[in-house]
């Protein structure tokens, strides 16, 4: 490897694990890889909070009619889920994450720009979620996520609470973007040129834009909502001249692009596996940089296929629906670019590498029936069904879990210098990945039978495939339960990782791992971009393979 | 880069290279910060044009209740208020702490004027039961959107007022910094940055009251 003083992983220093130690050290930490990993530990009791949610939904819609619940509780249920997922999992997970204890790394800074306010970013969840949560338990919201008015603002149930902690973790949120971004300016190493950026930090430097121009829309949405309900100020009520409509055209302009929150860091996580285990670097970097700008902008103008039944005009449904389809451009540019990257490579298939390719499949079937529903004709039909909520867990779980859980075990001996199993790693990726097809395919064909979403109670004649879907679920819950026990098995009694088991040149491996408490001794400097494979093995990587 | 060689290493942060690149980061951190902020209120804005757009007669209607010579002098005051803050970040660069202490003083004291005349005007809605929706008691005009300009009236200053009050609280920091002299050349960017906020309040507050008071 040619770059200066970063060439030698091994400094002379604790590693930030051991740098501190006890409880305080991290409740004050400013160090971003130690944010990174709170972040870690609180989006995935957020993940298993919303799982077991899931399992109860499932298992109610094992049988017609009620099976474990009622239907409020069932009601309660999906809002949990839903709410859950969303705002303490989905959105803050890979930011949270791998942007955090990532982006410094590769940019080759010794944090993010705001330190401080990169903590104060998970005082923000945890203070949202604790609100959130101790509203769904007392009151019980069952507006769904969605919070749609009027029923959210007219439901016995209670919703503000939770209205004010997604509030609070929308701060959280676009703190976390607007620190990303000044840190992707203002930080980077020299060398480190934005056509040299690692492709996961400009998938994030696009999800931080979205982050940061969006979620004030609705962040104001949300306490509109929560003074109309507590006071009583009409502006969504008809019987006050106020306009349903007007809600969800704020709420889709921010809940729209926040799918691109969710999915864009995805993208970014698997550009960086492809090249790693394919040992190539990414077939037209351009392409699949810009691309991520272009989600992330045209992202804002397609809110509108939302409201395809809510009586906008034909034309406005028309344009929006075509709009949307260009999302389906800029993915297919990054398909191609993923697919051709891998053609003559040196693949390894290891677990990173199994999930990539599940994410591969997933995303674009899930897209594939993207483009079909923003065809106003279709999504007529297949509107408030199963269909949306099978196309949507496709590219959300089955796209950024299935990048999620790559990043996990590509990143984890970085993160903690330990090995997982790849035995197990294999077979716990092999039975996600068949489980989430038996959950979600039944649901696209209920769906086009007609099944509508968000009941507890359904005709016979969908009991088969509901049967089919829960078995699924298990399925599912059984592998993410495998998944956490080895990770944690490779803390206690893992064997040492070495500083770069995947030989992946991109910058982040440039470290010790885990890495030292101060990134680097100081900075580097870089004459090549990340990920560039074509001269052969360098001799440091022969030394420390394993 | 830096030139008060007793000030500078101690502000820079240990992740910066070097003070021009921290300042730099921080007054991008800001231009980001208020770009979130004219979202916030953009929502506002929209409510209040698709409403005005639903009831035009109801809105003229009430905001002919609307108090507009206070309304005025509060414009009047905020500018003025811009220009204060503005000199201080001049004086801040100079180095002339005291001045800056000053200005920053007649900034604030602005605001607490905005404020309280804000509260007058509250208090006579109050009073007269011009509210926002459901509590909208008014005898003296009803009819399809008059109480949804009261939603909206309330929620955009209310929303507005907010922010003039954490402007002022953020700009007595500030000056307490300047009263301890810690402003000169080589640093200054707590008072510029403070400054950009506080003209971001100002100039929402242009565009609210001809919106809510003049149309």
């Amino acid at each position: 490897m040619s770059q200066s003083p970063a060439s030698s992983p091994v400094y002379n220093e604790p590693n930030y694990l051991d740098a501190e130690k006890g409880l305080r050290s991290w409740l004050t930490t400013l160090d971003h890889k130690r944010i990174g990993v709170m972040y870690l530990v609180l989006t995935l009791v957020g993940f298993f909070l919303g799982g077991v949610f899931a399992l109860l939904i499932r298992l109610e819609l094992l049988t017609p009619g009620p099976t474990i619940m009622d239907a409020m509780t069932y009601n309660r249920m999906f809002t949990l889920h839903g709410v859950v997922m969303i705002f303490l999992f989905m959105i803050p997970a890979i930011p949270g994450i791998f942007g955090n204890f990532f982006i410094p790394l590769m940019i080759g800074a010794q944090d993010v720009a705001f330190p401080r306010i990169n903590l104060l970013s998970v005082y923000l969840y945890l203070a949202g979620a604790a609100i959130a949560l101790v509203g769904m338990i007392n009151g019980g919201t069952d507006t769904g996520w969605t919070f749609y008015t009027p029923y959210s603002t007219t439901t016995v149930t209670t919703v503000a609470p939770v209205l004010l902690g997604a509030f609070i973790l929308g701060m959280g949120s676009i703190v976390t973007g607007l620190n990303f971004i000044v840190t992707v300016h203002t930080m980077r190493a020299p060398g480190v040129t934005w056509m040299r950026l690692p492709l996961f930090v400009w998938a994030m430097y696009a999800t931080s834009v979205i982050q940061v121009l969006a979620t004030p829309v609705l962040g104001m949405t949300l306490l509109l909502v929560a003074f109309e309900k507590v006071f009583g100020f009409g502006i969504f009520d008809p019987a006050r001249g106020g306009d349903p409509i007007l809600f969800q055209h704020l709420f889709w302009f921010y809940s729209h692009p926040a799918v691109y929150i969710m999915i864009l860091p995805a993208m970014g996580v698997v550009s960086e596996v492809v090249q790693t285990f394919a040992r190539k670097n990414m077939f037209g970097y351009k392409a699949v940089a810009f691309s991520s700008l272009g989600i992330a902008f045209v992202g804002f103008f397609v809110w509108g296929h939302h409201l395809f039944t809510s009586g906008q005009s034909t034309f406005a449904s028309g344009v929006f629906g075509v709009l949307s389809m260009f999302v389906g451009l800029f993915t297919a540019i990054k398909v191609f670019n993923w697919t051709a990257t891998m053609y003559k490579g040196a693949i390894q298939v290891s677990a990173p590498f199994v999930y990539f390719m599940g994410f591969l499949y997933f995303l674009v079937f899930g897209g594939l029936t993207g483009i079909a529903l923003s065809t106003v004709s279709l999504d007529v039909h297949w509107q408030d069904t199963y269909f949306v909520v099978a196309h949507f867990h496709f590219i959300m779980v089955g796209g950024t879990i299935m990048a999620f859980l790559a990043g996990l075990h590509y990143w984890w001996p970085k993160m903690f210098g330990k090995m997982y199993s790849e035995r197990w790693a294999l077979a716990a990726a092999v039975l996600v990945i068949i489980g989430f097809n038996a959950t979600f395919i039944p649901q696209f064909l209920l769906g086009n039978m007609g099944m509508p979403r968000r009941y507890y109670s359904y005709p016979e004649q969908f009991w088969p495939l509901n049967v089919a879907s829960t078995a699924g679920a298990s399925l599912l819950a059984f592998g993410f339960t495998l998944i956490l026990f080895y990770l944690i098995a490779s803390l206690v009694k893992g064997r040492a990782s070495g500083p770069n088991p995947w030989l992946s040149r991109g910058y982040e491996w440039n470290t010790p791992s885990p890495p030292s408490l101060q990134n680097f001794p100081q900075t580097p400097e870089y004459d090549r971009g990340p990920h560039e494979y074509q001269d052969g093995p360098a001799a440091a990587e022969v030394k420390h393979a394993h | 880069m830096h030139t008060d060689a007793a000030v500078a290493p101690s502000r820079l942060a240990h992740h910066f290279p070097d003070m021009k690149t921290q300042e730099h980061a921080a007054r991008m951190g800001m231009w980001l910060f208020l770009s979130t902020e004219i979202l916030l209120f953009a929502v506002l804005f929209t409510a209040y044009a698709l409403y005005r757009f639903l009831f035009p007669v109801g809105f003229e209607e009430a905001s002919k209740l609307a108090h507009v010579a206070m309304g005025a002098t509060n414009t009047v005051v905020l500018i003025t208020s811009s220009l204060t803050v503005a000199l201080a970040i001049h004086y801040a660069r100079h180095g002339e702490n005291r001045k800056v202490v000053g200005l920053l003083a007649v900034t604030i004291l602005a605001g607490a004027i905005f404020m309280v005349l804000k509260g007058i005007e509250y208090h006579h809605h109050w009073v007269d039961g011009q509210l926002p929706g459901s509590l909208y008691h008014y005898a003296g005009l009803k009819g399809p959107g008059v109480s949804m300009y009261f939603t909206v009236y309330f929620l955009m200053t209310g929303l507005h007022g907010l922010h003039v009050l954490i402007g002022m609280g953020v700009l007595a920091w500030v000056a307490v910094r300047a009263a301890r002299g810690e402003f000169g050349p080589s640093y200054s960017t707590p008072v510029e940055l403070s400054g950009l906020y506080w003209h971001l309040v100002d100039l929402i507050w242009i565009f609210l009251f001809p919106l809510l008071y003049l149309v």
